[in-house]
């Protein structure tokens, strides 16, 4: 895949968009923009933009499928079909199940789960606009969107990527770097106790490159998380004047 | 103080973990996005938002969702339908004519009997004041702002009562029922739709009252 004539960084160590190695893409986030879901999000990162609904808890359908001690993580990642240059084929295909199925898994992770038992979460991710880094996107926007919901957790979840390209290690790769880089590691965590909660990767680093980028997709995570308690926050702290409730 | 999910809130030898918190390593953090509140040496989380969580003895306002041969299925606003079963209603209904009492859409004003520990929940109907709504209106709001919308000691509601001339029935769970000529209804969604938007403010019921006051005529 790797082509010799797109020099992803420049003479001046500068990346394709004018970043430096280390900087992420701009991020926006607004947390509760839905009314109808019960706690949702908007997230814009670089190019990609991302809605996220969450409803729930709420009584798991079909029966058999309830667990009686806990509650079931429902995520659904879905791209648009407009959502890439070539039209995308709507439904789930075999990446966005994989992708369900693992961004289900981390949020499992944070979710006080037995405080519900017998029902599902869900949780709709929708890529409207897609550039790059979606899965983590859509796992940041999920966190925000279960703490709008009011769902308790033992912690925001967040994620990043970080990568190679022209044999550099870089934080938060954007699409000709996804495309024609390396590789490619996102990365989620608990960013209180910095516990992972999904990783995975695409490409090849050597052992000391991978410790490398996991350092900096995890201080990437700390500085987006900072992001979305100030999205929480703005949402919220006007709605609250005079302090503490009576 | 809007607090977040996993924001530290104290230490446990000084305080103690009381709502909407847990506990790890002797920390007390928050596990809900909500309002901080101290009391008694307890820090509790006041959820800002989210479903109804069902606690025995609260007063609900439920809708009939299913009939069988000897019970009813009711939606209460929490994550689970209730069960409301023939010997808990005041009237005498022999098998089979569960129906012809309350059927699907009816609306009651229940009393949880009891929650277990896989929150299956039990209504009532057998108590003062509980019985089968006919006529009125029902709002729906956010459950954690009832406590508001009652006011200290009822004095928000009684506000609310003496002004519109309504009947007006809150239950725990978010769905609050209102009785009463056009007018005064759509004063009560009025305010009841500002308590929920307006700020945490102190004098939120003095505000109220003003503003009943200036377009009263008859008060009682």
């Amino acid at each position: 895949m790797k082509s010799e004539e797109i020099k992803l960084i420049d003479s001046n160590g500068k990346r394709l968009d004018g970043r430096g190695p280390l900087d992420l893409r701009k991020i926006k986030i607004e947390a509760g923009v839905l009314h109808r879901a019960d706690g949702s999000c908007y997230l814009e990162w670089g190019g990609n933009k991302i809605l996220v609904a969450v409803y729930g808890p709420r009584e798991a359908i079909p029966k058999h499928i309830q667990d009686q001690v806990k509650a079931l993580v429902n995520a659904r990642y879905n791209m648009a079909s407009f959502s890439v240059e070539d039209r995308k084929r709507p439904g789930p295909d075999r990446r966005s199940r994989e992708i369900s199925k693992v961004i289900s898994e981390a949020l499992e992770r944070v979710i006080l789960t037995e405080q519900f038992p017998r029902t599902t979460i869900d949780v709709n991710i929708e890529v409207l606009d897609a550039e790059a880094g979606t899965r983590c996107a859509g796992l940041t926007a999920a966190g925000v969107a279960l703490a709008d919901a009011g769902i308790p957790m033992t912690d925001i979840p967040v994620a990043c990527a970080a990568g190679k390209i022209d044999g550099q290690v870089v934080l938060d790769l954007g699409k000709e770097e996804d495309n024609y880089g390396d590789a490619d590691l996102p990365v989620a965590i608990a960013p209180r106790t910095d516990e992972i909660i999904l990783l995975q990767m695409d490409g090849h680093l050597t052992i000391e490159e991978f410790d490398k980028a996991l350092d900096l997709a995890i201080k990437g995570c700390h500085i987006i998380s900072k992001l979305q308690r100030k999205a929480l926050l703005d949402r919220y702290q006007s709605l609250i004047e005079g302090g503490d409730i009576e | 103080m809007v607090v977040l999910p996993s924001q530290l809130l104290g230490d446990i030898r000084n305080n103690k973990a009381g709502r909407g918190t847990f506990i790890e390593k002797g920390k007390i953090y928050s596990e809900r996005l909500g309002i901080l509140s101290k009391k008694m040496g307890y820090i509790n989380v006041v959820p800002l938002k989210g479903r109804y969580n069902p606690v025995e003895g609260d007063s609900v306002i439920g809708i009939i969702i299913e009939t069988s041969s000897s019970s009813w299925l009711v939606d209460i606003n929490a994550p689970y339908p209730a069960l409301l079963h023939v010997n808990e209603v005041p009237w005498s209904i022999e098998f089979g004519d569960t129906e012809k009492y309350l059927n699907y859409g009816d609306s009651i004003m229940a009393k949880i009997l009891m929650v277990d520990e896989s929150k299956r929940i039990q209504l009532t109907l057998n108590d003062r004041n509980l019985h089968k709504i006919v006529g009125g209106h029902i709002i729906d709001v956010e459950p954690s702002k009832v406590p508001r919308i009652i006011g200290k000691k009822g004095s928000m509601i009684s506000l609310l009562k003496k002004y519109t001339r309504c009947r007006i029935f809150v239950g725990q769970n978010g769905r609050i029922w209102v009785d009463g000529d056009e007018k005064g209804i759509e004063k009560v969604v009025k305010v009841v739709n500002m308590i929920e938007n307006e700020a945490v403010s102190y004098g939120l019921t003095r505000k109220i009252e003003s503003l009943l006051k200036k377009d009263a005529k008859d008060v009682r």
